[in-house]
């Protein structure tokens, strides 16, 4: 799975959170040396529990907020009418901004007939680079109390553009804008799903979300036992393809839930993960014809 | 209306199979969905008939006309958001600038900025909101794909079910997982989170994100930990980040293959005699405890 050319991106994605969707996504890029590892789960980054950062290099992420120089501003609410997130009140003859829901679109600014409003950056995040075992790790990490990461993940994903390497990219939960950003540029899709009708239900949503997105994708189903599997049922019925299937496991349980890579700890795991990475090679290979070999 | 609020950071740690016990449980006769990227609370809680169905109005999107487009490229400069694209012509089109299906947020900057009034702003179905009468009110609803306004459907979930059951003390909120604008929504206005916490490293880091998150919007704290035997070194590490952070730990869930058959039942745990439907039914009662002592002594202050 190489591509010198622009690096080879992988999105990790599942309806919720807590299918092993980090598991996956960090199993794979510690596969192979040199790769790296995007974690754009904002809200709640755990990437980096597993590839804790040598010589990590933080970065603010900042969105404009309007401030309003109140000798300049006549009080025409031009800019309180105009804002269609309420973020911007007129109370006792000022104007006030209530900076967790502004989305910092500027547009309050370019209608004040005074020039009153200007923007200050207002830290929303911050994004930390660095590497582990020779792989490169991406993390963001949205300020508590803070509406929106995705000022968050655009810069992540900016930083890790650059990449010509193979990308993992673990994605947020869900199935909401923030989770388009970080697909939008992925060349292959894996979901991740559990064996229950909450699993297959949340499977169908990122099912029809990279749908949409025209992109090449298969599932690994997590936490599989003898008993019926809501999620492989929903795979058979809709012919997508299952990368692999991990069964529920105790002691990979364990060794994960204690922030271990588990293919550095157990050859049995590293088999078991270098088979999927060989079934998207392949799926990759026959659904769009690149260079990417293993 | 008392609202106690379950949330997880994250999903998958048995958050709605917690919620869904309890409202059996205390037969609660007023509950809501507030995940609404992800809702899973219907398929635990079976409705006997069909929900009255809303539409739910996200923000206007932005349209533009592209006969009275001059393409100066104006509205795509100044569109923070990056969603207008510019589309060369083909054999059936000449140059066109459009505003994108997913990344329009709705702020209007571009319609400001036209030097023609070539756009316009759409309203917008992002969703659907569904309240089911069924003996008990529940409120849930679906987010369209790719729409980013869910902290105003989380809103309007809880308003639909405060209207809908004004008369009620008690009701349970199924939240959204993370800590941002969902999660604000869902916090806003309850009297206790419970926490369902899963001992892991990514557990524990969740944990302290979302009980930093509930602290600031002052709203009182509980937690349970989930499969607490799966990883008894983090299962202490959690009781001991209970203690230094003055949050009742109110009950231990052991890990249970029950909880997954039951779950692909469409059952809850409230009936079942396994060790984890005995423990969640201890949760519940601490919880309970926990919640009517707090609720008591804000009325007495
Ligand atoms: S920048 Fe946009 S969202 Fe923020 S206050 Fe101004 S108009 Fe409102
Ligand atoms: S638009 Fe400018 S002048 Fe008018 S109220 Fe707003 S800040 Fe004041
Ligand atoms: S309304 Fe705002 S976000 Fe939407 S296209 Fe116009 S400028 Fe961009
Ligand atoms: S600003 Fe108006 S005229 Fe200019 S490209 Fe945009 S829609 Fe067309």
């Amino acid at each position: 799975m190489e591509n010198k050319e622009k690096g080879f991106r992988i999105a990790v994605l599942s309806g919720k959170g807590g299918t092993g969707k980090t598991l996956v996504s960090v199993n794979l890029a510690a596969l192979q040396a040199d790769s790296a590892y995007v974690d754009c789960d904002v809200e709640e980054p755990n990437g980096h529990l597993y590839f804790p950062m040598e010589k990590e290099a933080k970065t603010q992420v900042y969105s404009p907020i309007p401030q309003v120089n109140d000798d300049l501003c006549n009080g025409c609410r031009e800019c309180v009418d105009f804002c269609r997130f309420y973020a911007l009140a007129y109370i006792n003859e000022k104007v006030k901004v209530f900076e967790n829901i502004c989305h910092s679109c500027l547009g309050c600014g370019l209608v004040c007939p005074t020039n009153a409003i200007t923007f200050n950056n207002s830290t929303v995040g911050t994004v930390s680079t660095g590497k582990h075992q020779g792989i490169h790790v991406y993390s963001g990490s949205l300020e508590i109390g803070k509406a929106s990461g995705i000022p968050i993940i655009k810069e992540l994903l900016k930083k890790s553009h650059k990449e010509k390497r193979l990308v993992m990219t673990d994605c947020p939960p869900g199935s909401a804008c923030i989770v388009m950003e970080s697909i939008k540029d992925a060349d292959y899709c894996v979901l991740v799903a559990e064996p229950t009708i909450f699993g297959a239900h949340n499977l169908a949503l990122v099912h029809e979300l990279v749908s949409l997105f025209h992109i090449p994708y298969g599932v690994v189903l997590n936490k599989c036992t003898d008993s019926k599997n809501p999620s492989e049922k929903y795979c058979e019925e809709n012919k997508i393809p299952i990368l692999a299937k991990l069964d529920f496991d105790p002691e990979l349980g364990k060794l994960n839930s204690d922030g271990k890579i588990v293919v550095w700890e157990k050859e049995e795991y590293r088999t078991i993960f270098e088979e999927m990475a060989s079934r998207i090679a392949k799926e990759v290979g026959h659904e769009t014809v690149v260079g990417i070999e293993r | 209306m008392k609202q106690l609020l379950v949330l997880s950071g994250k999903g998958g740690t048995g958050k709605t199979t917690v919620a869904g016990t309890f409202v059996e449980l205390s037969q609660a006769k007023a509950v809501a969905d507030c995940d609404v990227d992800a809702p899973n609370m219907h398929l635990v809680l079976k409705q006997a008939n069909a929900p009255e169905r809303f539409d739910y109005m996200g923000m206007d999107k932005a349209l533009i006309d592209s006969e009275t487009c001059i393409n100066c490229g104006l509205c795509q400069r100044n569109c923070v958001f990056d969603a207008i694209d510019f589309l060369p012509s083909t054999n059936e089109n000449k140059d066109q600038y459009k505003v994108s299906d997913f990344g329009c947020e709705g702020c209007g900057v571009c319609v400001y900025v036209c030097p023609v009034g070539a756009v316009s702003m759409m309203p917008s179905v992002d969703g659907a909101l569904e309240l089911f009468r069924n003996g008990r009110v529940f409120s849930t609803a679906t987010l369209k794909m790719g729409s980013g306004t869910s902290g105003k459907l989380v809103s309007e979930v809880k308003q639909n079910l405060i209207k809908a059951a004004p008369k009620e003390g008690f009701a349970i909120l199924d939240g959204s997982p993370g800590i941002g604008c969902p999660v604000i929504a869902s916090i806003s206005g309850v009297h206790m989170v419970l926490v369902v916490a899963e001992p892991s490293v990514s557990g524990l880091s969740d944990l302290d994100r979302i009980v930093a998150t509930a602290s600031k919007f002052q709203t009182p704290v509980a937690l349970c930990i989930n499969k607490a035997d799966t990883n008894k070194e983090k299962t202490e590490e959690i009781r001991r980040y209970c203690q230094n952070n003055q949050i009742p730990l109110v009950g231990e869930i052991p890990f249970d293959q029950k909880v997954v058959e039951a779950v692909n039942q469409g059952k809850t745990m409230a009936g079942e005699t396994g060790p984890a439907g005995i423990a969640i039914r201890d949760v519940y009662e601490k919880t309970m405890g926990v919640f009517w002592r707090i609720q008591g002594s804000n009325e007495l202050r």
